[in-house]
């Protein structure tokens, strides 16, 4: 059916375990793989921590679906190890567009200093995104992918979970500790445990065309509200990769999502918006309406949900894989430590507190975009003209133009994970405790890398330095600190231009080529920065004490107390 | 802790009150529901304060 992409079909493969006598056991199962299980699946990988990873189809997306990945996932995919062939195949782009009826009314820039490796999104269907994270997962080899795996029944009642799987040879039952939910919006496993997703459901409806065309647009996301060719209504346009375009036309309420999907009702649209003249082909359409909600808790005993099956929202602002790909970044290290020993199970509550935070925050953006591109009542419709009208010749409105708030990362800022900033230390900037790590070019034995490629899969201290030697404490404070249960790895940050004479074993020295880093994290020599497993500062101090580094790691993994703070969870009734 | 400035603040508030029934004059009704809109956008930016700004709006509304 699709012109510039022929779907892969993966082969079910009887696994041994359909013929146990008794249920087989696995450490972790996760249950979809797409965007958000396939990344749960390779960090897992990455960490070493084998999995079972159930897919009740024999292939990746069907059409294209998600298309923007936000910076941040793209940096999580680099620790993945799958950023550079995403971003290679995909198109990158900073600038949006917005116009009103005829007129440009506004351009942003969402990644206007430089200073980063990646630009602020990258285009790229999700089957090709797909592809390219099962390669990674392939290639890792510590992944059992099942297709044809359809998870029919789930009991988490007892110590374990109990998974009754259909399979096209029949049924077989599974245990495992740990299972991780990632089956997508509509989540056949939330329904098995008659769980529920509650918010809201917008009345509108929307037509998403991908069209094949050779066209020189500038790559930039291109929104319109009340355009001429689409009176009424809002349109978007994105480049994707192989030349194909996505074009999104609101459709409001009353319109016949069977009628509407009618190349013959199609074609003109496409038309009236390109210009007649523009050859193209028809590649993909779909009518979909939207909803942003969420479950109450993403974690169920040893049943975990992340991305879609957990939480919803609008597409506009590109919030939905972005987000899932974070839940992952959030939770695969917490469970990893789980399950050595080395954390209490009430970390993964954490992963709840964390990560429903970041789905309020998704799900409030979502739902202002989507007030603004779909007004409720007259006055709204008026209000909002009224912004889009002003908002070409003054600046405060085209603040208030909400065409989508691009997927940025959620600040951790109250989490029980942060050690506060000591009041005396007086840090400034953006970099506060339970922010996601911010990229800047540094050099890594004499060539130009990246700070985030730099960092590790674990706890990293990062130390700027002045020109002078290590003092004797504080080399002495890097090897212990190396050497705990839950080791920590120094990184040591010297000016540009700068050099140790000597740096402890086993701590490599990054110099801040252009200042970015010590402007970016408003560092001086001495100051120290403890960053987690997913890269969100968890602490920072202006000078080096071992015992502090010790309790910032105690509390970012819940060591630090001998009971638990809170009720600990029953395991869950499902 | 009111910081809505609700006492009389306009030296001539019948100069005032011409101006704002000017401002719609010969306007149909869709286009002074716009006119006001821009006139609220204006002055809510020019007081850029968002506690004094829902004070406001909750009189407006009739909660106050």
């Amino acid at each position: 059916m699709l012109k510039t992409y022929v779907q892969p079909r993966y082969d079910y493969v009887r696994s041994p375990d359909q013929s146990a006598a008794a249920p087989a056991h696995h450490p972790v199962v996760i249950i979809g793989a797409g965007p958000v299980g396939l990344s749960a699946a390779i960090d897992f990988a990455t960490r070493g921590v084998a999995t079972v990873l159930l897919d009740e189809d024999d292939t990746v997306s069907v059409g294209s679906r998600a298309v923007c990945y936000a910076k941040r996932a793209l940096e999580i995919l680099d620790r993945l190890g799958c950023g550079d062939p995403v971003v290679e195949r995909g198109i990158s782009w900073n600038v949006g567009k917005v116009y009103f009826r005829d007129r440009l009314v506004y351009t942003f820039n969402l990644l206007p200093e430089p200073g980063h490796h990646r630009p602020a999104f990258v285009n790229l269907q999700q089957y090709h995104f797909e592809e390219m994270l099962l390669a990674r997962l392939r290639a890792l080899g510590r992944t059992d992918l099942r297709w044809m795996n359809k998870v029919v029944g789930v009991d988490a009642r007892g110590d374990l979970v109990r998974l009754e799987v259909e399979t096209p040879d029949g049924r077989y039952a599974l245990t495992c500790d740990w299972l991780v939910v990632a089956d997508g919006a509509r989540s056949p496993v939330r329904h098995l445990m008659g769980l529920e997703s509650k918010g809201q459901v917008f009345r509108d409806r929307f037509l998403i065309a991908d069209v094949v065309m050779k066209a020189e647009f500038p790559t930039e996301r291109w929104f319109w509200f009340d355009p001429p060719f689409h009176r009424n209504q809002s349109a978007l346009l994105h480049r994707q990769a192989d030349d194909v375009w996505r074009i999104d036309f609101q459709l409001g309420w009353d319109a016949d999502p069977e009628e509407e999907k009618k190349p013959e009702r199609v074609i003109p649209r496409i038309k009236a918006m390109l210009g007649d003249d523009r050859e193209f082909e028809l590649e993909w359409v779909s009518v979909y309406t939207f909803q942003c909600r969420r479950m109450e808790r993403f974690r169920h005993g040893r049943v975990i949900f992340a991305g879609d099956a957990a939480h919803q929202v609008s597409p506009f602002g590109a919030r939905g894989a972005n987000s899932g790909i974070q839940d992952t970044d959030n939770l695969v290290w917490k469970l990893a430590l789980v399950m050595a020993g080395k954390a209490p199970e009430r970390l993964l509550d954490t992963y709840d507190e964390e990560r429903v935070y970041a789905a309020d925050e998704n799900i409030l953006n979502s739902t202002r975009s989507t007030d603004f591109i779909t007004p409720k009542s007259g006055v709204s419709r008026v209000f909002r003209d009224a912004v889009l009208e002003l908002a070409e010749s003054y600046p405060f409105a085209r603040r208030i133009v909400n065409s989508g708030r691009l997927s940025v990362p959620a600040v951790l800022h109250g989490s029980s994970l942060n050690t506060p900033d000591a009041p005396g230390d007086g840090f400034a900037g953006a970099m506060v405790p339970g922010t996601p790590a911010a990229d800047a070019p540094v050099g890594r034995e004499g060539k130009t890398g990246w700070f985030l490629a730099s960092l590790g899969r674990g706890f990293d201290l990062v130390l700027f330095a002045s020109q002078a030697p290590l003092t004797a404490a504080q080399a002495d404070a890097i090897a212990a600190l190396g050497r705990d249960p839950i080791p920590v790895a120094t990184r040591i940050v010297v000016p540009q231009g700068g050099g140790l004479a000597s740096a402890p074993p086993g701590c490599e020295v990054l110099e801040d080529v252009e200042g970015w880093l010590a402007k970016r994290y408003d560092a001086r020599p001495g100051t120290c920065y403890l960053f987690r497993p997913d890269q969100h500062v968890a602490a920072r101090w202006r000078a080096l004490d071992a015992a502090k580094v010790r309790s910032a790691v105690a509390r970012a993994t819940c060591n630090d107390q001998a009971a638990p703070a809170r009720a600990g969870r029953a395991p869950a009734h499902a | 802790m009111a910081k809505l400035n609700l006492e009389p603040n306009i030296a001539s508030p019948d100069d005032f009150y011409e101006a704002l029934i000017d401002m719609h004059r010969d306007l149909d009704e869709g286009a002074s529901a716009k006119a006001n809109a821009k006139l609220v956008l204006l002055l809510a930016n020019h007081i850029g304060d968002l506690e004094v700004l829902r004070e406001a709006m909750a009189i407006a509304r009739g909660r106050a």
